[in-house]
């Protein structure tokens, strides 16, 4: 098993969403995260699943995702050629004592505070995931409060986009 | 030329553009704009059917019987969700099949309104695709694509759910004059290199076999598996799904495999080296246990779909194609590979297959008291209506003997409920075969228990002059769990007997239904009540054969055992040695 991160083009259908979501349910494979947003291009949505699976498995979910009419394009985005990011809002209690401390720490993941109160600060982090995993870490001491997260977004490195690579049909082996 | 349409009319000239000549369904209250219109069709032929699962199921044998989309119509709620079986049944059958569906005006979706489900939600995963149109305008565009999508790539159900607020209001009607779907763009060429490749393979192989699924029979690549296989000499096993897509009658065909295949069809792919899989998916009831699925076999994996490539066996050379197009090409690369000298000896494969047929043919034990056999029945039926009959199944025993015993030689001739497994898919896809194909003598080959199912479609029949023949099987009992019962849970019978030998009494309800009834208790009576059914053609006529009930199908491999712990009969095991290396 290994993590696997799929951008997926979708076209911005009623009911999209719940056609990718219901097939990894249907076929038996768990979301770890996902990202859905619009693209440049009208009419179109990109999708960020990660998935956890083994090779098979992958390539099952590739080729059952194809199969669906919305789909539109499948591609691999793999952790040395893509660059994967997540927003993490964190409350964490800080009164007059602990505040310089945990300021310290939001200076040092670059992160920024976004709200105060008298006994609480509220950071906006984004980042990869094991930044954010060891942001949490340094923050826990100060007693972390709550958490809201985002699904992980990503792109590839280089000039070429999305669009310039083999459409999903086009492949005649597998 | 355009013209101001209510969308109930849109979709019937939609229809009427598709070349839809019948529509299996029931009206109601969301669906009954559409009504109206329909009555006025000089082209579309509406039959009423007296259970939507009939609709669903007579739309699927109508395209397996006549390589043409099927399609039902239903109204919202109930209505949409009786064809749900059927639905989900032609979508692991890989049916054309387009289902319309009204659905409750589109201010009301999503506040429990009356007779309101959410089909679309329902169906997504038993679909190839479907729409919510809640737009007039948008009626055509949905309808062209349904037809589609349901009759290329891999075959399957479309649905199409129409508010009726959309059925009411007027637009433009715009036929579209293309086809827009950037994402669905079906390989249906192979890829020469790879068929190349597979042609040098298959010469070189000394055990090969052409395992044929389903999907010969789609890509109605009959004539062209026949030349590949004469001109190559190797071996042929047609799955459930298959029957008829090679003649039985071929020296070369080896039958039918898995859980109740013959051994020469199951010995064949298990000591294979090579297996040349055209349109078939290594499901389950074929294979048995796949870690010990044909070990010792390479694949060459010929399929429309991708996603089947290498889903349940890898594929040492994957081909995405239509089925009749590969065989198309794989034809002249075999030739020139046998010009080049290149061809292996299969003499010795050949006495080993020929041994296993002759050793362990296909049969079945007379009962010593009298009783009628149900295995007796079937053949004599297959014999007497012959191969150019249509035969619907139902699921169960009587499936698997109607698989068995009688001789296919033509595709399409063959009907049954494979993937899904769906008890009373016979007697409504028997009618939707015998409208779509109304110059063959179609039969209904039902069990007592399926038969009770769906028994209603027979009013249809009879009200619409569609003359189906059914052979009820019966042995006033769910016979196939009953044989599990016997075989795995000590005999021990909990729930399976239907007493159907009482009640009903199926030749009353023949008459009741304006149907031929007869009934049959005795060997010596079978041939004269068939012979008697085949001279009517004013009305359906139906044969109760009350059988033994503890007759079984052989040979089986029980589920979760592999292959090679077929038995041909209780307790009773091949001996393998001579196919073993």
């Amino acid at each position: 098993m290994a993590r696997h991160t799929l951008s997926i083009l979708v076209q911005d259908q009623p009911g999209v969403l719940a056609r990718i979501s219901a097939l990894f349910s249907r076929r038996g494979y768990n979301i770890e995260s996902l990202a859905v947003g619009t693209t440049e291009t009208e009419g179109v949505s990109r999708m960020t699943v990660v998935v956890n699976v083994d090779q098979h498995a992958l390539e099952q979910i590739t080729k059952q995702l194809n199969k669906l009419i919305n789909v539109l394009k499948i591609v691999e985005l793999d952790d040395n050629t893509a660059i994967a990011r997540e927003l993490m809002l964190i409350k964490v209690k800080a009164d007059d004592h602990s505040r310089s401390k945990v300021l310290e720490l939001v200076e040092l993941f670059r992160a920024k505070i976004v709200d105060v109160s008298g006994d609480a600060v509220t950071i906006e982090a984004t980042g990869s995931r094991d930044k954010l995993e060891a942001f949490l870490n340094v923050l826990a001491p100060h007693g972390i409060k709550e958490i809201v997260q985002s699904g992980v977004v990503a792109l590839a490195r280089g000039g070429r986009s999305i669009a310039d690579r083999s459409n999903k049909n086009s492949e005649r082996s597998i | 030329m355009s013209q101001h349409l209510t969308g109930a009319e849109s979709l019937v000239k939609s229809l009427e553009h598709a070349d839809v000549e019948v529509v299996f369904g029931i009206p109601g209250g969301a669906i009954l704009p559409v009504y109206d219109p329909l009555m006025d069709s000089p082209s579309v032929r509406h039959i009423l059917v007296r259970h939507e699962q009939g609709a669903g199921h007579a739309a699927e044998g109508y395209a397996a019987a006549s390589n043409r989309v099927g399609v039902c119509m239903a109204t919202s709620g109930p209505g949409a969700t009786n064809l749900v079986t059927p639905i989900a049944d032609a979508h692991m059958d890989s049916v054309p099949m387009v289902a319309i569906t009204g659905q409750v005006p589109s201010a009301f979706i999503g506040s429990d309104a009356f007779q309101e489900a959410d089909i679309r939600g329902i169906t997504m995963p038993i679909t190839k695709h479907n729409y919510l149109v809640t737009r007039t305008e948008d009626i055509p565009r949905a309808i062209k694509e349904a037809f589609h999508l349901a009759s290329t790539g891999r075959p399957g159900p479309v649905l199409v759910d129409i508010t009726k607020d959309a059925l009411q209001a007027s637009a433009e009607f715009v036929w579209p004059s293309h086809i827009d779907l950037p994402g669905y763009k079906p390989t249906t060429k192979p890829h020469g290199r790879q068929i190349k490749e597979a042609a040098r393979m298959i010469v070189d192989a000394h055990r090969p076999v052409f395992y044929v699924g389903g999907g010969a029979i789609r890509s109605q690549a009959h004539k062209e598996l026949r030349q590949l296989a004469e001109l190559t000499g190797i071996p042929v096993v047609t799955t459930l799904m298959a029957r008829g897509a090679f003649p039985d009658s071929h020296p070369q065909h080896m039958g039918m495999p898995g859980m109740h295949g013959t051994v020469g069809a199951v010995g064949a792919l298990q000591k294979a080296d090579l297996l040349i899989v055209l349109g078939a998916r290594f499901d389950d009831r074929v294979t048995g246990k796949l870690e010990s699925f044909s070990p010792k076999s390479k694949v060459i994996h010929i399929d429309i779909d991708p996603a089947e490539i290498g889903k349940n066996r890898y594929a040492d050379i994957p081909i995405v194609s239509d089925v009749r197009e590969a065989i198309t090409q794989l034809i002249p690369a075999v030739t020139s590979e046998f010009d080049a000298g290149n061809r292996a000896d299969l003499t010795a494969w050949w006495i080993t297959l020929n041994h296993w047929r002759e050793t362990y043919p296909l049969g079945y034990d007379e009962p010593t008291d009298g009783t009628l056999s149900p295995q007796y029945v079937i053949e004599r039926l297959g014999k007497i209506a012959g191969p150019e009959a249509i035969y619907a199944a139902g699921v169960g025993q009587h499936q698997m003997w109607a698989a068995q015993f009688i001789g296919y030689e033509n595709p399409n001739t063959w009907l049954n409920s494979g993937g899904l497994g769906t008890m009373g898919y016979s007697i409504p896809a028997a009618m939707g075969a015998k409208v779509g194909a109304p110059d063959k003598t179609v039969w209904a080959i039902d069990g007592d228990g399926c038969f009770q199912m769906t028994n209603q479609e027979l009013a249809t029949c009879t009200i619409n002059d569609i003359p189906i023949k059914v052979a009820l099987i019966n042995n006033a009992s769910l016979g196939m769990v009953r044989q599990w019962q016997n075989l795995f849970y000590n005999e021990r019978y909990s729930n399976t007997d239907l007493h159907s030998h009482s009640v009903p009494d199926f030749v009353k309800l023949a008459d009741a239904y304006g149907c031929h009834g007869l009934r049959v208790t005795k060997a010596e009576e079978v041939d004269k009540a068939i012979e008697k059914s085949m001279e009517f053609n004013d009305a359906p006529v139906l044969i109760d054969f009350q059988v033994h009930r503890d007759a079984m199908v052989w040979p089986m491999v029980a589920a979760g055992t592999g292959n090679d712990e077929i038995q041909f009969a209780r307790d009773l095991a091949p001996k393998w040695e001579r196919g073993d290396d």
